[in-house]
C-alpha cells in the first residue's frame, strides 16, 4: 500500500516537476492539477516534461483564486483521478508545487502504513479558535461571498457589512457542524471516497461554494462525518503570519528544516536551490538524520509575528513610529528623574550612584549643555551633548538615550531651570520614576550672592514653572510613578524617603543605606523665604519654614551623619 | 485626508513627471542597452558625477546582489566615469551637461526614466556611494526580498542613509579603485537619530548622526535628511519628490507602522567619507549646485578645515546587517 499525492500548481513549473519526480521515484502515483491562468503553452511543455514518469497524471484544470471554491474543486477532480486510476493508494497527501519533502518518501508510506485508518487533518470548530485574520470566522458559514477578496474588495466589504446589517444568515446543510483547519491534509482512501461518493455530495458543494476560503473548511468539515480516527493536526509544516499568508522558507533556513518532525514542508521560495538539493535527494545520499527540535522552528516565526505586530518598546526607527499612545512603552527601560535632591544635598550624584549602582547623570535638560555622567560630551549611540540637538527633539533625545543604554539603569537630575519641553513626555511615561522635593530649587538662589531683586524675581519663575510640572505629575492621564514631597516635608525625615527610593531602583539586593548624602547648610533659610514674602513673592511650593526654627537656639550638635538606628 | 489636499497632491504629481517629460531633452545617449531589460529584472537607477573611483567596486556589488541592469544619468563627469560606463555590457549611460540644481538634485532626469523604462520593475535608486543592506543579505539575495514584498502587496521598501566614516583622519587612508570602502569607512553613529513625521507627505523625516552631531551641532534643523525609500516597485504614475526621501501617491512613503509593530527595513551604508571627501567638498561648493545654497557643504568646509575628525569614543564598527537590526537602525519586520 502506498500514498497518493496530489499537487495544486499554479507557479514554479519547474520546482513542482522536480519534487513530482521525487515522489514518483519513490514509488507514489502524482496527479498534479494545473491553474488554468498557466497558460497553454507553457501547460504544455509542463505536461512533455513529465512525459516520461509513469505514474504521474494531470487533472481536470479550473481557476483558482485565493478564497474561493475553485481549489476545492481542483482537489476534487484530482483525488477522483487518483482513487480511479491508483489502486494501490491507501492514504491521499495533498501537496502544492512549493511544498518540499523534508524526510525520505519511505519513512511517510512506513509511517502511514502503522496507521492505515488515520486521518490526518487538522480540524477545529470555529468556535474553538482564534486563527483567523480579518475578524470573519463563523460568519464564514453563514454569509455569502460572491466577490472576490483580492480584485473587488470594496464590493466585499460592502456586502459583508450589509448582510450583517439585515443580519442574514443561512443554515448549514443537514445541520453539519463547521470545522476548520491547514489546507494541507492526508485522508485515507476510505473518508476521502465516502466525501466524494456521498449522495448529498451535491448539496455540500452548493452550499460550500459560497463558503469563504472553503478550501480551509470543505475537507475539515465533512472528513468529520465519515473518519474514523481523525488526527486533527497537519503533516506538512506551514507557518502563517500576521496577516494569514505562509512564511516562505529560503536556503538559510536549511539546518531549521532538518530539525523539523514534519514530512512535508511549505512553502519553499522557488531559488532556493540548497533547499532543493538537499531534501530532493534518495535515501542513501540523505544527510545524516539530527534530532528533531520543531520547537525552534515556532519560536523563530512566531517572533517574527511577534516583532510585526508590538515590536520593540520603546524603539523608534525609520519603520517603526508609533501614533501617541501605540509606543507599547514610550521608552524601552525604566529610569528615574529627581527633582531637587541635587540642590538640598551637596553630594547627590556620587552618593546616588553608590547607594545604587546606576548611571546618574546631572540635569541631562540643563539649559547650556547635557549634563552627562562623568561630564562626558558624547555617551552610548554616539549621542552628544548639544543642548541645541536635545531641544530640536527632546522626546527623541530622551528615548534614544533609554534605548542606547538597554541594560543600565539611568537617573537624572530635572529642575524648573531646565528645558520643560520634555515635561509632558515624562509624566506620560510608565517607565519613568519621578521624585520631586518641590522648593529645592530656592536653596541654591539663597547660597548665592546676588541681587535681591534678581533673586526675586527668578524665584517667582521657578516656583510657576515647577507649580506646573507638579500639576502635570498629578493629572489623571499621568502615567508616571510620581512622589512628591514638600522640601520642609521631605527634610524632616529624608532618610526614610531616601532609602524608599533607592531600594526601588538599586540594581543590586536592596539593604539599608548605611551612608548619607550631605545636607546644604539652611541655617537662614528660613529668613530668606520670609524675605521673599516680605517683597510680596510668595514661595508656597517648600512647605512651612518657620523663621525661627532654624535659628541657632538649639545647640548644635557635633556634625554626625545621619544613622538610622535599629 | 480632505479631498482638496488629495487633489492637490495629485496634481503636485502630475506637474512632477510632465516636468520629468520636458527635462528628457536635457540627456542626450551615450549607449542604451535598455533592450536587455527582461520582464522581471531588478534595475538600478543612479546619478553621478566625477565618481570613477568608486564604480568598479560600486558594479560588483549591485551584481551580487541580483541587479539585472543599471540606468545612469552622467552628470557631465570629467575623470572618465562616462567611459567606463559606456564599456560596461549591463549598464546605459545617458549623458548631460545641464544644471544638476535646476533638475532638482537629479530627480526630474530619473523619474523620466524610471517612467519610460522600470515600469512594472522593481527599481532601485541610490547614489554611488551608497550599498544597500536589507535583512538577511548576506543569505538571500534581492531578489527573494522583492518577492517577499511582491507576496506581501507591499510596494515600497524603507532603507535608510547611514553615514559610516573612518576612525582618524578622512584623509588618513587612500582609496583604490575596486576596494570595499567599508574596509576604511567601517564605522557609524548606532543612536543619535531624531525622527518626526512629514505631515504632508506622510514620511518620516530622519535628521542625525555623524553629520548633525559634528557639522550641525548648533543647527540641527539645517542637518540632512536621512530618511530613504530606494527600493520601489515602480509604475510610470510614481514620482520621486525630494531625492529618494519621500515619493508620491503618498502611499508609497508609509514604509512605518503606526500602531507600534516594526515593518521590514534597509539601510544604505553611506560611504561618502573617504579620503576623496574634503577635495570634493570644495569642489561641489564652488559648483553650488547642492541643496539649500549648499548649506551642508559650506558647513563642511568650514570644518573639516579644523578636524577632520568624525569618530568619538562610542562609535560603533559596522560588523553586518544582524548588529544594525540589533541596535535598532534597521528590521526584519515579519520576514522571516
Amino acid at each position: 500500500m502506498t500514498v497518493g499525492i496530489v499537487m495544486l500548481v499554479h507557479t514554479a513549473l519547474n520546482r513542482a516537476e522536480q519534487v513530482a519526480r521525487h515522489w514518483a521515484a519513490a514509488g507514489c502515483p502524482v496527479v498534479i492539477h494545473v491553474d488554468v491562468n498557466v497558460g497553454r503553452k507553457t501547460y504544455n511543455d509542463f505536461r512533455q516534461s513529465l512525459h516520461d514518469v509513469d505514474r504521474v497524471r494531470f487533472s481536470k484544470r479550473h481557476r483558482c483564486e485565493w478564497g474561493t471554491w475553485g481549489i476545492v474543486a481542483a482537489t476534487q477532480s484530482a483525488a477522483e483521478l487518483m482513487l480511479r486510476d491508483f489502486d494501490d493508494v491507501r492514504h491521499v497527501y495533498l501537496a502544492s508545487g512549493s511544498c518540499l519533502p523534508l524526510r525520505p518518501v519511505e519513512e511517510l508510506i512506513a509511517y502511514l502504513n502503522d496507521r492505515p485508518r488515520t486521518d490526518f487533518i487538522e480540524s477545529a470548530t470555529t468556535a474553538d479558535v482564534p486563527w483567523t485574520v480579518g475578524g470573519l470566522d463563523s460568519e464564514r458559514f453563514t454569509m455569502r461571498f460572491p466577490f472576490s477578496w483580492k480584485r473587488h474588495r470594496y464590493l466585499f466589504d460592502r456586502y459583508v457589512s450589509f448582510q450583517r446589517r439585515i443580519k442574514y444568515k443561512r443554515k448549514m446543510p443537514n445541520g453539519i457542524v463547521p470545522h476548520m483547519g491547514s489546507q494541507w491534509w492526508c485522508l485515507t482512501r476510505h473518508t476521502l471516497s465516502a466525501i466524494l461518493e456521498d449522495p448529498d455530495r451535491g448539496k455540500y458543494d452548493r452550499f460550500f461554494r459560497r463558503v469563504w476560503i472553503p478550501d480551509e473548511s470543505y475537507f475539515q468539515t465533512l472528513a468529520r462525518l465519515y473518519s474514523h480516527h481523525v488526527e486533527s493536526r497537519s503533516l506538512t509544516l506551514s507557518k502563517f503570519d500576521f496577516q494569514g499568508k505562509p512564511h516562505i522558507f529560503y536556503d538559510d533556513h536549511l539546518q531549521l528544516l532538518r530539525r523539523s518532525d514534519c514530512f512535508v514542508a511549505r512553502k519553499i521560495w522557488p531559488q532556493a536551490t540548497r533547499l532543493y538539493r538537499a531534501f530532493l535527494t534518495d535515501e542513501a545520499s540523505a544527510m545524516k538524520r539530527t534530532e528533531p527540535n520543531p520547537g525552534k522552528i515556532d519560536r523563530i516565526f512566531s517572533r517574527a509575528v511577534e516583532r510585526r505586530t508590538r515590536g520593540r518598546p520603546g524603539l523608534y526607527m525609520q519603520s517603526r513610529f508609533p501614533n501617541w499612545g501605540w509606543e507599547n512603552g514610550m521608552t524601552c527601560a525604566p529610569y528615574s528623574v529627581f527633582q531637587g535632591f541635587a540642590e538640598l544635598f551637596e553630594d547627590f550624584e556620587p552618593w546616588l550612584t553608590r547607594a545604587t549602582g546606576t548611571r546618574v547623570h546631572g540635569h541631562l535638560f540643563a539649559p547650556g549643555r547635557v549634563e552627562y555622567a562623568g561630564g562626558q560630551d558624547v555617551i552610548n549611540g554616539a549621542l552628544p551633548d548639544s543642548a541645541a540637538i536635545r531641544d530640536y527633539n527632546p522626546r527623541s533625545f530622551l528615548t534614544n538615550l533609554i534605548w542606547n543604554t538597554r541594560g543600565e539603569r539611568q537617573c537624572f537630575q530635572f529642575g524648573p531651570a531646565d528645558a520643560q519641553k520634555i515635561g509632558t513626555d515624562l509624566a506620560q511615561d510608565p517607565n519613568a520614576s519621578i521624585a520631586v522635593i518641590t522648593g529645592a530649587w530656592a536653596v541654591p538662589l539663597f547660597n548665592t550672592n546676588r541681587n535681591f531683586g534678581e533673586l526675586r524675581a527668578e524665584a517667582a519663575r521657578l516656583q510657576k514653572i515647577e507649580s506646573k510640572f507638579v500639576e502635570r505629575l498629578r493629572a489623571p492621564s499621568a502615567k508616571a510613578r510620581s512622589r512628591i514631597w514638600s522640601m520642609a516635608e521631605f527634610i524632616e525625615a529624608p532618610m526614610e524617603s531616601l532609602q524608599n527610593l533607592t531600594d526601588g531602583i538599586a540594581t543590586r539586593a536592596p539593604r539599608r543605606l548605611t551612608e548619607a548624602p550631605k545636607m546644604v547648610d539652611l541655617t537662614g533659610f528660613g529668613h530668606f523665604l520670609q524675605n521673599l514674602k516680605n517683597q510680596g513673592m510668595h514661595p508656597y511650593l517648600m512647605g512651612d519654614f518657620p523663621v525661627t526654627a532654624d535659628t541657632p537656639e538649639r545647640p548644635r550638635r557635633q556634625p554626625k551623619p545621619y544613622l538610622v538606628q535599629k | 485626508m480632505s479631498v482638496a489636499k488629495k487633489y492637490r497632491l495629485r496634481l503636485q504629481r502630475r506637474r512632477w513627471l510632465i516636468r520629468a517629460v520636458r527635462r528628457r531633452r536635457d540627456l542626450s545617449v551615450v549607449a542604451n542597452r535598455t533592450s536587455q531589460i527582461r520582464k522581471r529584472d531588478i534595475l538600478l537607477f543612479s546619478t553621478l558625477r566625477n565618481e570613477h573611483i568608486r564604480l568598479p567596486y560600486f558594479f560588483e556589488y549591485y551584481r551580487e546582489l541580483g541587479v539585472s541592469h543599471f540606468l545612469i544619468v552622467d552628470n557631465d563627469s570629467t575623470d572618465g566615469s562616462r567611459e567606463y560606463l559606456a564599456e560596461q555590457p549591463d549598464v546605459s549611460v545617458w549623458h548631460t551637461a545641464k544644471s544638476y540644481k535646476r533638475a532638482r538634485y537629479g530627480v526630474d532626469w530619473l523619474n523620466w526614466l524610471q517612467m519610460r523604462h522600470a515600469h512594472g520593475h522593481w527599481t532601485l535608486v541610490v547614489d554611488p556611494d551608497e550599498f544597500f543592506v536589507y535583512p538577511f543579505c548576506d543569505t538571500r539575495p534581492l531578489r527573494a526580498l522583492t518577492d517577499w514584498l511582491d507576496a506581501s502587496s507591499i510596494k515600497s521598501f524603507a532603507a535608510m542613509l547611514l553615514d559610516m566614516y573612518p576612525k582618524g583622519r578622512l584623509d588618513a587612508e587612500p582609496y583604490h579603485p575596486g576596494q570595499n570602502p567599508l574596509e576604511i569607512t567601517s564605522w557609524f553613529d548606532a543612536g543619535n537619530y531624531m525622527i518626526t513625521k512629514n505631515p504632508e507627505f506622510g514620511n518620516l523625516w530622519i535628521q542625525g548622526g555623524p553629520r548633525a552631531r559634528v557639522f550641525f551641532r548648533d543647527t540641527p534643523q539645517k542637518a540632512p535628511a536621512l530618511n530613504k525609500i530606494p527600493l520601489v516597485k515602480w509604475d510610470r504614475r510614481y514620482t520621486y519628490v525630494s531625492s529618494t526621501h519621500n515619493l508620491l501617491p503618498r502611499g508609497l512613503n508609509q514604509v512605518y507602522d503606526e500602531w507600534g509593530g516594526e515593518k521590514a527595513s534597509g539601510v544604505l551604508l553611506h560611504t561618502k567619507f573617504l579620503n576623496t571627501f574634503p577635495e570634493k567638498a570644495v569642489e561641489e561648493l564652488d559648483r553650488g549646485q547642492h541643496y539649500a545654497a549648499s548649506v551642508e557643504y559650506r558647513a563642511y568646509a568650514k570644518q573639516l578645515r579644523d578636524s577632520p575628525e568624525l569618530w568619538c569614543k562610542w562609535s560603533e564598527k559596522y560588523i553586518n546587517w544582524r548588529q544594525l537590526e540589533i541596535l535598532g537602525l534597521m528590521s526584519k519586520g515579519n520576514w522571516a
